[in-house]
């Protein structure tokens, strides 16, 4: 049997979830989802109508706010209640928080950022991207095995559902709330953000590639030209080069547009799920080998510094 | 106080990783190597803290008799030390693999604060530091983008998905995993490579019985899954051409 942990937020179902389970029946297993919360009912109905054995809400008045102790003490309660085969988890920023803490905590290994799962020989093999998705390794845990899967690596409109709805049962577990050691705050965005990407139909977007704070202007000069707003990827963020409102990726804003422009982007993940979504990608690079390569409909192998400007020339010409 | 920074040299981003014979591993004779770029950020964090809190900054590597040199890189940034469990095995180590090393050299530091990037550009795990945290039994915290120490506790801003964010206080000692983006890196003066050459690299020989609990059987390209129109020719050639497609075929830009 595989264990779905699912992922909810005041109520509302995080999507990879729907993907971690279609990746878990994928495998050929018996798939059972758990969602922890103070009281999970508002998504519970969802899971269950997967093709599923049974959805267990794990619930806990410490179970509120997101902690990472609280959430390793009620899932070494439910794994060792239930004996999974394996655990299967979204690859989010909070399953990367306690995942690791809950492998320690039951000795399990953690396999994470995968994008496929089989059974070969009886055993499990995870897929996982490695040195920024230029490999991919098939991967062996030792023994039972936490698995975390990216985001989209699964298409959630793969999930089979189920002929009737799956049964439902209610975990109450306790949770020593006074041996939690963080204290949340309530979660909160930055100021405003100035620029909605989310709605622009055209985005030129720039990364190391560009090498200098100097060239971004080359750069703002194509996206006029098309008709384009700027965006980038996380390192010319970092550098201050661009406000962080530019950013596009698992950190920054996901986009859509018809057209998605790549600039000396490598097209590491955590950019490629913020982009992957555009209905046309070009790629201009210098790396025949950048995984940008593997999401694109148009690519240029080439300096940039002189296909730019051929670029701007033929767009006013 | 007393801060560790945790670092993993790795691989340039420009190499070009190719799998060995049997396929269990990169062949990296002909790599450069590097500090991998969140541990960097890490550096520059414990940095900035002893500056406005005072103590001593002790950067911690496990891997190959190489790692020494991203060791000298730190010191030369400002690290008052360096400690560095050497192992050639170390380099395919996974979370577990590392992270036991890693407590095993620090156990008798008492450390106040541990540090260390979200993730590593070469094998990508994103679970060493919580890993290290539960193996030394203290709290930690995730994907950190601002640190702000008080007495006996840590306040920290998480980043979380789509630009949201969230304070959590913990107790010292703690291990944060630090995000990109920080802060703003410093690079070594001349005044710092000439001290770091006086600093001290205590080695230390790895702990035995902490193995992988992942290996790796199979490393490959992976299969492309969507089919690219790669555009070729002279610059001037290749635009021609890209925009003549995006114009007339994707019918994306008028």
């Amino acid at each position: 049997m595989i264990l779905v942990i699912a992922e909810q937020q005041q109520g509302t179902l995080n999507r990879s979830s729907l993907e971690t389970v279609a990746a878990a029946q994928q495998t050929g297993a018996d798939v059972t989802v758990a969602v922890l919360g103070a009281d999970v009912s508002m998504v519970t109905p969802a899971l269950a109508l997967a093709k599923v054995s049974e959805v267990i809400a794990v619930q806990a008045p410490a179970l509120e706010a997101y902690t990472l102790d609280g959430f390793v003490a009620a899932l070494v309660q439910v794994v060792q209640a239930e004996k999974p085969d394996h655990v299967f988890l979204p690859h989010t920023y909070q399953t990367r928080d306690f995942a690791p803490a809950l492998a320690v905590a039951l000795g399990m290994a953690l396999v994470t950022d995968c994008v496929a799962a089989r059974w070969q020989d009886g055993a499990l093999v995870a897929v996982r991207p490695m040195f920024q998705g230029r490999l991919y390794a098939d991967v062996a845990p030792t023994g039972a095995a936490l698995v975390t899967f990216q985001i989209g690596a699964v298409r959630a409109d793969s999930l089979v559902p189920g002929a009737t709805p799956a049964p439902i049962r209610i975990a109450t577990i306790a949770i020593d709330a006074s041996a939690i050691r963080q204290q949340p705050e309530a979660p909160f965005r930055e100021a405003k953000q100035a620029v909605d990407l989310t709605q622009a139909e055209r985005i030129v977007s720039v990364g190391r590639g560009i090498k200098d704070q100097d060239k971004i202007e080359l750069a703002r000069q194509l996206a006029s030209a098309m008709g384009a707003e700027l965006g980038a990827s996380r390192p010319i963020c970092d550098a201050g080069w661009l406000p962080m409102d530019r950013q596009v990726g698992s950190s920054g804003q996901t986009v859509a547009p018809k057209l998605y422009l790549a600039l000396g982007i490598s097209g590491a993940i955590q950019h490629l799920v913020g982009m992957k979504g555009a209905r046309t990608i070009v790629a201009i690079n210098k790396d025949p080998e950048a995984p940008i390569f593997e999401v694109a409909d148009y690519g240029i192998v080439g300096d940039l510094f002189e296909i730019v400007p051929a670029l701007i020339k033929e767009l006013q010409g | 106080m007393k801060i560790a920074v945790c670092i993993k040299q790795v691989p340039t981003r420009d190499w070009q990783p190719r799998a060995n014979e049997d396929r269990t591993w990169v062949r990296d004779q002909d790599a450069s190597f590097e500090l991998n770029e969140p541990d960097a950020y890490a550096l520059e964090e414990g940095l900035r803290l002893k500056e406005k809190h005072g103590g001593e900054v002790v950067v911690c590597s496990a891997g190959p008799a190489r790692v020494a040199q991203a060791l000298r890189e730190a010191l030369a940034r400002g690290a008052d030390r360096a400690i560095h469990v050497e192992d050639d095995a170390l380099a395919q180590g996974d979370a577990f693999a590392v992270a036991g090393a890693l407590a095993f050299a620090m156990r008798d530091e008492q450390f106040d604060l541990v540090l260390t990037g979200l993730q590593s550009d070469d094998q990508g795990f994103a679970q060493t530091g919580v890993v290290l945290a539960g193996t030394l039994g203290i709290a930690s915290a995730t994907i950190i983008m601002e640190v702000d120490v008080r007495p006996g506790a840590v306040r920290v801003k998480r980043e979380l998905e789509g630009g949201w964010f969230q304070f959590v206080t913990l107790p010292l000692p703690a291990v944060l995993t630090i995000q990109s983006g920080i802060n703003q890196l410093r690079y070594a003066t001349l005044k710092g490579i000439m001290s770091a050459k006086k600093k001290e690299i205590r080695k230390v020989a790895p702990p035995a019985g902490v193995p992988s609990r992942q290996r790796i059987i199979s490393l490959y390209v992976p299969e492309k899954k969507k089919r690219t129109q790669m555009l070729a020719g002279t610059a001037a050639e290749a635009a021609g051409q890209l925009i003549t497609k995006l114009r007339d075929e994707a019918r994306v830009i008028s």
